[in-house]
């Protein structure tokens, strides 16, 4: 087979025009674990693990692992009895498996057979026997809240499902003369998500971080079962809004393959003009606070200034700042004239000046380069370990890019066509971070000029039939890093199961790493160096 | 140094002084804004960001209050660390049950007379999220709210806006 002879698995290619996708069944745990076992030692990676409820169709449970290889990815799936829901774990191989398992647990379950088993997205604000997921969950839920109703009077002012009790986590605890903890969070000084870090240092030397996430929990998986297409597009593009377009682009290749639907030329153009600007003005963004967290602030002060300037086009071309909803299942909703390719391009050639610009000022300053250079680092072999990918995984060396061209692997359309070039880094500090963003804003802008100046022409979207029972797979590189969305399609055409998947699930556990041995006031310029999702992966 | 210098100097002030022509011009609508908030607050104005839930969208609007088109900072109108320090409390949601305890602790840690202003869709009614197992919808469902700015997410200019009508509102 593709990934080793010997394979016990059979792997059929997902059809379309999407990321390439295989999709294979293990027939027992054992299988699956020795199929990681073997990606692993081929250099490969875990890049999503979610569960299934499958009981309504004569089934027990369906656990989902796919991992990333040379050629695509391999979607492999491990049906689990009804009464026994259990698999070995995967932690030992993959060590980022470890969060993905807990949240399966949490979500649907299904657990680990060893591994760590604290719990991950629950904290007290449903019992730990009472799984989300599962389709019998709101009849459940009904029946317990009468019964807590009556028992206590005593409830929170609100309670939308159960009562909220406080949660205690065991974290890893540092002992040894003079080591003490910092806790942070969840709400924390700045304007940024919510989320814990609990420090173990000494003096101001950090020894060990350990993050506790799942503050931005909302529910959002749960929320797409018994959705239409429709729905799950304005849902997907709401996981992390930084990524709105990687995520839209992700549900709707999901759901074209699923549908065996190929969207036109000009569609898949468009998309990617739209992805291409959302990592800019990500990137943007991301140095302006790179600078001012290095007490920088021109550098803020001069880059927000372009973002604004980006995503006020953003607005006048695609009717939103942050393009939302541009991109649906079957095509786009937007389209871009002459006119508007005409501004593209002459906005392309502003800001590249502007920002060669700007990098000499910032490659010339000391201070600042002091701060970057040297801190925070990861190296290529930890990256390959944690299974990282995207911007953080470049910036240590590895050529790893959705978009571009390697051995054995072809980049979807219109990337095949556009020959990306990758940009890598090899010091894994944040200096290569900021420099790997500043070549990619250079290739980025690049890839907008390419792509305006030879749009296809041609419609912009087609008629999709939801269709009964069919699964697919979405893979897209966005800014932050592999954007994953698995969906499956119930018997009626509605939505069965929707699994999205963040780069920071693999990024989070390099992040605790980066920071080992640095001062904890560098800590937010190596946070920030990363700037992962935690509604991401919160859900 | 240098070479930094001659780039400020070059970027020049960007939050414009009032202009008679360009009506619609949203940095006229700005500085009017500003204006506006300083008048009927006659004083400085602390804010404290807090994320409840969101999706990361309204953030990042939040931040644009800072670029130097908006310049909030610049009048006056500062983001705090603390909701100790702070008049007012910015909040975007859904609130997640997760985050329920943590936004109440915040709230009751800012001093009185205080003003919440719930941001964005999720926020004013829970948005596409709702109300769930896992989220508690809008931030009024938690903690009392005195001005709602709803939008998925709202411009930075519809921000403003509402920080206005808070202000408004306190007088």
């Amino acid at each position: 087979m593709f990934l080793c002879d010997d394979s016990a698995i059979d792997f059929t290619p997902q059809p379309g025009v999407g990321a390439p996708v295989w999709c294979g069944r293990a027939a027992n745990g054992e299988t699956l674990k020795d199929f990681a076992a073997t990606a692993r030692q081929v250099g490969g990676r875990v890049a999503a693990i979610w569960g299934s409820d499958e009981r309504r169709h004569g089934g027990g449970f369906r656990l989902h692992c796919v991992f990333g290889l040379d050629r695509g990815h391999a979607w492999v799936s491990l049906d689990l009895p009804a009464d026994d829901p259990v698999y070995p774990d995967l932690s030992g191989i993959f060590p980022t498996a470890g969060r993905m398992q807990r949240a399966t647990r949490d979500m649907v379950g299904i657990a680990s057979e060893g591994g760590d088993q604290r719990p991950w997205l629950r904290h007290g604000g449903w019992p730990a026997d009472w799984y989300p997921l599962r389709h019998d969950a709101e009849a459940e839920k009904g029946a317990r809240l009468e019964f807590n109703e009556s028992q206590n009077s005593n409830q929170a002012p609100f309670s939308a499902g159960f009562p909220n009790f406080p949660s205690d986590y065991d974290f890893v605890k540092v002992g040894g003369e003079g080591a003490h903890e910092i806790p942070v969070g969840p709400i924390h000084a700045g304007i940024i998500e919510p989320g814990h870090f609990r420090f173990s240092v000494v003096g101001e030397r950090v020894l060990r971080l350990e993050q506790r996430l799942g503050y931005q929990h909302k529910g959002v998986e749960k929320l797409f079962i018994g959705a239409d297409i429709a729905r799950g597009a304005r849902l997907v593009g709401r996981v992390s809004g930084d990524s709105t377009c990687a995520y839209a682009w992700a549900y709707a290749a999901a759901v074209e393959a699923a549908c065996r639907v190929e969207p036109p030329p000009r569609a898949l153009a468009v998309r990617a003009l739209l992805l291409e600007r959302e990592r800019v003005a990500n990137h943007l963004g991301d140095l302006g606070a790179l600078g001012n967290d290095a007490a920088f602030a021109f550098g803020l002060t001069q880059f927000f200034r372009l973002k604004e300037d980006w995503v006020r086009q953003n607005a006048s071309l695609f009717g939103h700042r942050f393009m939302m909803d541009c991109i649906v299942p079957g095509g786009v909703t937007v389209d871009a004239d002459a006119a508007a390719l005409a501004a593209i391009v002459e906005q392309c050639g502003a800001i590249e000046a502007a920002v060669k610009e700007l990098r000499e000022l910032y490659d010339g300053h000391p201070g600042l380069q002091d701060r970057f250079a040297t801190t925070g680092i990861i190296d290529s072999n930890l990256a390959r370990e944690l299974s990282l990918t995207g911007m953080a995984a470049r910036a240590t060396g590895i050529l790893l890019d959705g978009r571009a061209h390697r051995q054995g692997y072809t980049p979807p359309p219109p990337y095949a066509a556009l020959g990306v070039r990758p940009v890598t880094d090899e010091r894994g500090d944040v200096a290569a971070r900021v420099a790997v963003r500043f070549d990619e804003i250079a290739e980025s802008l690049r890839l907008l000029r390419t792509l305006a100046v030879g749009m296809a022409a041609g419609d912009t979207r087609v008629d999709l039939a939801p269709p009964a029972g069919a699964s697919g797979l979405g893979v897209i590189e966005g800014w932050r890093g592999e954007v994953l969305v698995g969906v499956q399609f119930d018997n009626d055409g509605r939505l069965a199961r929707v699994h999205p998947h963040d780069p920071s699930w693999q990024a989070w556990p390099a992040l605790e790493h980066a920071v080992m041995n640095d001062i904890v006031p560098d800590f937010p310029l190596i946070n920030k160096s990363f700037n992962l999702s935690y509604s991401g992966v919160d859900l | 140094m240098i070479p930094l210098l001659r780039h400020i100097f070059r970027t020049g002030i960007l939050t414009e002084p009032p202009q008679p022509a360009g009506a619609d011009d949203p940095r006229r609508e700005i500085d009017r804004l500003h204006d506006e908030i300083l008048r009927v607050l006659g004083r400085a104005l602390t804010i404290r960001e807090v994320d409840a839930g969101s999706c990361n969208g309204c953030e990042l609007e939040v931040h644009a209050l800072n670029n130097p088109y908006y310049n909030l900072e610049g009048r006056g109108i500062k983001f705090v660390a603390s909701p100790r320090h702070a008049d007012m409390l910015l909040v975007t949601g859904p609130v997640t049950k997760n985050m329920e305890n943590a936004l109440r602790i915040a709230y009751d840690c800012t001093p009185d007379p205080k003003l919440v202003v719930a941001v964005g869709d999720c926020g004013c009614n829970g948005g596409v999220f709702g109300e769930s197992y896992a989220s508690c919808g809008a931030i009024g469902n938690v903690v009392g709210v005195d001005v709602r700015i709803p939008g998925c997410p709202p411009t930075p200019l519809a921000l403003m806006q509402g920080i206005l009508a808070a202000v408004r509102t306190a007088k």
